[in-house]
């Protein structure tokens, strides 16, 4: 019975191994988990699952091979904003409007609707008959009725027994692939810190020398090591303005948090994409100005270059001389944007829209194509990739 | 058997799930990985798993700069250096300059102590990597002496992270993992009380509710968790805070008196004390 679970937490992208299979089994041996389910999970989860991001997950797949639920829709789920589906109101339906409801068609046609409105929608949307939300009577969402409907993302199904432990998903925002929070960007950042750290120069290790020395019995033994420098120096240009609005929050985060990570950190910020100037106070943008080839002078190659950007806009701004919003630039952005490139061989840029997103956004192929694909989501998991492009 | 197990102590509340991973360590006798927010009892629990089996503790501090070799043993070349050019006969002994380490000490106890690794992802990455050996066989090999030291009875070994680092997976592997989860409020009742089992019960209530919400205002940097609580209340009944002061009418714009104790980071009460201006300007009573 356990094995097929194996297989499938690893189908899931957990790193469950045989060691920890066999554990498992030794632990069950013992009898350590009686007669109960819930101990049983219990067991199996501080046996199986060795990293709190990972929680979330297994708590979905043990939810699904031990209740049978239909996990078949996850993926068509983690699309949908949490928002959406939050709960905010509930709705008692009369008994002809169950009947009505009834009389829609079947699940192949229900699925294919799904699809189609996932497309058009756009905003979390409550009530109504339509739109995917909560408490509505349209087919799809959360907490409300429909007989047919698809459940997304609620916890647990209300007209039955209680909620099971794994089915509350407590362990949600931790999982590594969900948007960066305030803890979430904290542990990440620890991860540039650990990159800092790493350096390869020749350095003389006194205490290693005097030790081998006085092993030597008294004849001089020089120990080298690689020095350990927090020396990374860091250039962050940060996307300002017109639709990175929405993401003002989180990339105030991070920027923060990058600030007290690194000595040499320089930041400058652009708006929608970068051309002939950038500035440092936002407040005072037409008026202190740097010019970026002021920039690329200024600080050497050896800086690694982050953007923070939604890369979403027209893509004359990208390609055609003034093409910029704000002002008349005499040169297209991508000239710009190939200056930087070529100042700084380690760059990457950081899109806060969620990646699903980019493939629709001509805007983005085209900076995707400029960067050589170094662009990664502004998630744990992103940025993880992110910093190994940086290496 | 049956008082082998771990469900908590008198002034401990573990969770169902916490007792399990607990015993489940002690059972099959491998290490044991905590993490979770600072402050929910981490370090804790090593303490009160010692004190209600009735084993021996020892408490291994990582910092920064601890090696792995620290915990094991370390040998003391410069004093022995020292000691020929002055011609000391300990010299000839090597035994003399070998200083044992907690590991060595928690192998060597004559009872299954419980070893506490505390703060694990301080160290360096390596760090981990090299004591798998020694958590796994739970032995090591002194090479000045050529000796073997093997475990007398392996050791409950407990590890704290604070998940500065990340740990490898070959560590992993080897320990049983548990996350502390925020307690919610009803564990947080029973927690309470196990420390102040004297307080009242709408007094209980009342500051719950108020940390709580001091919990959910976003965007405080450091969040109060379990340890902060209990001090916060411990100031309320030394000071003899009245149970109206927790209690107001428009509860959203009520500031919990001494809330200095909830909030350690001087932007969260300038955040949490601005919100509050706010509402009340918003919602005049």
């Amino acid at each position: 019975m356990l094995i097929p679970f194996f297989y499938l937490l690893r189908e899931g992208g957990m790193k469950t191994s045989i060691t920890e299979l066999l554990t498992l089994h030794e632990a069950l041996n013992s009898g350590l988990a009686g007669q109960s389910v819930d101990d049983f999970y219990f067991l199996a989860r501080t046996t199986l699952v060795k990293d709190e991001a990972h929680l979330d997950r297994f708590d979905r797949i043990f939810g699904a091979y031990f209740k049978g639920v239909d996990d078949s829709l996850s993926d068509l789920m983690q699309d949908i904003p949490e928002e959406w589906l939050q709960r905010q109101a509930e709705l008692s339906l009369s008994e002809e409007e169950r009947k009505l409801i009834e009389s829609m068609g079947g699940f192949e046609e229900l699925m294919k609707a799904l699809q189609e409105r996932l497309e058009e929608q756009n905003e979390r949307h409550e009530g109504g008959n339509k739109w995917i939300g909560t408490a509505g009577t349209s087919p799809f969402g959360a907490y409300g009725y429909n007989p047919e409907g698809v459940r997304i993302g609620q916890q647990g199904s209300r007209n039955r027994s209680a909620v099971k432990v794994w089915d509350k998903r407590e362990y949600r925002n931790l999982d590594d692939s969900v948007e960066l929070g305030t803890r979430n960007i904290k542990v990440a950042l620890r991860r540039l810190r650990k990159f800092a750290r790493e350096g390869a120069a020749d350095q003389l290790d006194l205490k290693d020398t005097i030790d081998k020395t006085a092993r030597n019995g008294g004849m001089l033994d020089i120990r080298m090591v690689p020095e350990r420098h927090n020396a990374v120096k860091v250039l962050l240009c940060l996307d300002i303005g017109g639709s990175m609005d929405d993401h003002v929050r989180i990339c105030e985060e991070t920027f923060s948090a990058a600030r007290s990570e690194f000595k040499h950190l320089e930041y400058f910020y652009f708006h929608n994409f970068v051309y002939e100037n950038m500035w440092k106070d936002n407040q005072r943008r037409q008026t202190e100005k740097t010019p970026t080839l002021d920039i690329t002078h200024k600080y050497p190659s050896d800086y690694k270059l982050i953007f923070v950007g939604d890369a979403t806009m027209s893509p004359y701004e990208i390609v055609y001389p003034g093409g910029s919003v704000e002002h008349w630039n005499e040169e297209p952005g991508a000239v710009w944007m190939k200056r930087f490139l070529q100042t700084y061989p380690k760059s990457i840029w950081l899109n806060p829209e969620p990646k699903a997103r980019w493939d629709y956004t001509p805007s983005v192929k085209l900076i995707r194509e400029l960067m050589d694909d170094r662009m990664y989501p502004l998630t744990i998991a992103g940025l993880d990739d992110g910093i190994k492009a940086l290496r | 058997m049956a008082d082998d197990r771990f469900s908590g102590t008198s002034s401990y509340i573990a969770t169902d799930d916490l007792s399990m991973a607990v015993n489940a360590a002690v059972t099959l006798q491998r290490p044991i990985l905590i993490k979770g927010e600072p402050g929910t009892g981490k370090t804790q629990l090593a303490i009160e798993v010692a004190r209600s089996l009735g084993k021996p503790l020892y408490e291994w501090h990582i910092k920064s700069t601890t090696k792995a070799q620290q915990g094991l043993y370390e040998y003391d070349a410069v004093a022995r250096l020292r000691d020929s050019q002055l011609g000391d006969d300990k010299v000839h002994d090597i035994s003399n300059y070998i200083m044992r380490g907690k590991v060595w000490e928690a192998f060597d106890s004559k009872e299954q102590p419980v070893l506490l690794i505390d703060e694990i992802d301080k160290a360096d990455i390596e760090f981990p990597n090299d004591l798998l050996q020694e958590l796994d066989r739970m032995e090591f090999y002194v090479y000045e002496t050529k000796e073997l030291v093997a475990a007398r009875t392996r050791p409950i070994i407990i590890i704290t992270s604070n998940n500065e680092k990340e740990l490898p997976d070959a560590f992993l592997r080897r320990c049983f993992f548990h996350y502390i989860k925020f307690p919610d409020q009803k564990t947080m009742e029973k927690i309470v009380d196990v420390h102040f089992p004297m307080l009242k019960k709408e007094l209980l209530t009342e500051a719950l509710n108020a940390f709580y919400k001091v919990r959910d205002v976003r965007g405080l940097k450091k969040k109060p968790s379990t340890s902060e609580l209990l001090d916060w209340i411990k100031l309320l009944l030394v000071e003899d805070i009245p149970l109206e002061a927790l209690r107001s009418e428009n509860s959203r714009s009520a500031i919990p008196p001494l809330y200095g104790a909830l909030l350690k980071n001087e932007q969260d009460v300038h955040l949490f004390e601005q919100l509050v201006f706010l509402d009340r300007r918003n919602n005049p009573q």
